[in-house]
């Protein structure tokens, strides 16, 4: 077996790397997966990044990973022959946070895909989340809060103490807007995963 | 089909609170993370061929020229992208950002008092081949001072960004140069807990990539968590 390579911070200068447009230079996606063509409901998701005494957090990296509205991932591994692929629509997005924290995405609502034996997952999207301070990315999921009945039902939802479980929620406000606060530690840290 | 990845190798990687990078105290998770069962969401991850590149990207010596060449020290750094069980991982994208070579990042943030170099913007992308194999040009990035403790300094280093077959093989990392006496006294290398895993993350230096009268080569291989044989339950 071969061993890992060892993760290290992506620090605070990734910007020209990673997320380049504000140095001239096309990145490999942004902010926006969906467009006018994109089949599904178009939302906005919008929140911050937060450290332990509630500071924002302006050099962090938020990439977010999600299937298509029709519940159909665009990777070989997803086979699901009976759910059409959305050429519009990579599932992919990053964000930079801005001096207040702050990020958003355009995309669409995902549909729900297969989860352990025969069982549907409630609609999420995968959230890998890096910055200066940290040495290794953080995994997290965000759910919706207008799914309660599918939420109810979702394993991955159930493992986690319900008291924390709201961390995972992104809360609908007015129009197709979801809100989602990601707190790096302290009192409302949100759940990470040992995916 | 791949039905698990190895889980992250907790001996070769960094934990998120290690006292002497002090960033690290406000910005780590408390609560041990959750464990979960990979699912196709985290079994898929996004997907970026040669598409994805424009001309030059692997190229930092050429891709940001505007009235001439820029300064420093040529070299060449070339390696494979692997996973656990040894195969090569074909089509992945690379994406690299480092100083220049006297120290100083394009960033509109970065402060240190060494020059900007008009020629240089220091990021780059490729692609691997059938055979997992990669490889830039770019300048010998410089050393450069951080704030972390008194008369701080970060080795030289390029930054790297891995995607692998899925989410969960994702990978952000920094290579190093050998010889370099920073090292000793960094503490985001000195985060990795085992030694010979903070020994990899060192290139070695190549005298068959390295090009005569052009530029100096280095080998630097990147290994990403392999499938595992049987699906982890959580």
């Amino acid at each position: 077996m071969a061993k890992q390579t060892a993760s290290q911070t992506i620090g605070p200068y990734f910007s020209y790397g990673l997320t380049p447009e504000e140095y001239g230079r096309a990145g490999i996606c942004g902010n926006v997966l969906a467009g006018a063509d994109t089949k599904g409901e178009a939302i906005k998701i919008e929140g911050r990044v937060l450290d332990g005494e509630g500071n924002p957090v302006n050099d962090a990296m938020i990439e977010i990973w999600q299937a298509n509205a029709g519940g159909r991932y665009n990777h070989p591994v997803d086979t699901s022959a009976d759910i059409e692929l959305d050429h519009t629509f990579s599932g992919f997005g990053r964000c930079a946070t801005d001096p207040d924290g702050r990020f958003w995405f355009d995309t669409v609502k995902p549909g729900a895909v297969p989860g352990p034996g025969n069982t549907l997952q409630a609609p999420h999207i995968s959230i890998i989340l890096m910055a200066r301070g940290m040495l290794l990315h953080t995994f997290t999921r965000l759910y919706f809060s207008d799914e309660e009945s599918a939420n109810a039902s979702d394993t991955v939802l159930d493992s986690v103490e319900a008291s924390r479980r709201p961390t995972l929620v992104a809360v609908r406000g007015d129009g197709p807007t979801y809100r989602f606060d990601i707190h790096l530690q302290g009192e409302d840290e949100t759940v990470f995963f040992e995916a | 089909m791949v039905e698990s990845y190895g889980a992250l190798d907790r001996d070769v990687h960094p934990p998120y609170l290690y006292g002497e990078y002090k960033s690290t105290a406000l910005r780590s998770p408390k609560n041990a993370l959750q464990p979960l069962t990979h699912t196709l969401s985290e079994l898929t991850g996004p997907v970026y061929g040669s598409e994805a590149l424009a001309p030059l990207d692997d190229d930092l010596t050429r891709n940001a020229v505007k009235d001439g060449e820029p300064l420093g020290e040529r070299m060449i750094v070339a390696g494979r992208v692997l996973d656990e069980n040894g195969n090569g991982l074909p089509n992945t994208l690379i994406e690299i950002w480092q100083a220049n070579a006297a120290g100083r990042y394009i960033h509109f943030a970065d402060q240190h008092d060494a020059p900007i170099d008009p020629n240089f913007l220091g990021a780059g992308r490729c692609v691997t081949d059938d055979d997992g194999r990669y490889r830039f040009t770019t300048l010998r990035p410089g050393a450069y001072p951080w704030p972390n403790h008194h008369n701080g300094w970060r080795p030289a280093h390029i930054h790297y960004s891995l995607f692998g077959p899925s989410f969960v093989t994702r990978l952000v990392t920094q290579m190093y140069f050998p010889g370099d006496p920073l090292l000793d006294i960094d503490p985001i290398f000195h985060s990795v807990p085992d030694a010979e895993a903070r020994q990899r993350l060192v290139a070695e230096f190549s005298l068959e990539t390295t090009e005569p009268e052009w530029a100096i080569g280095y080998q630097w291989d990147i290994v990403l968590r392999g499938a595992s044989a049987t699906p982890r339950e959580a």
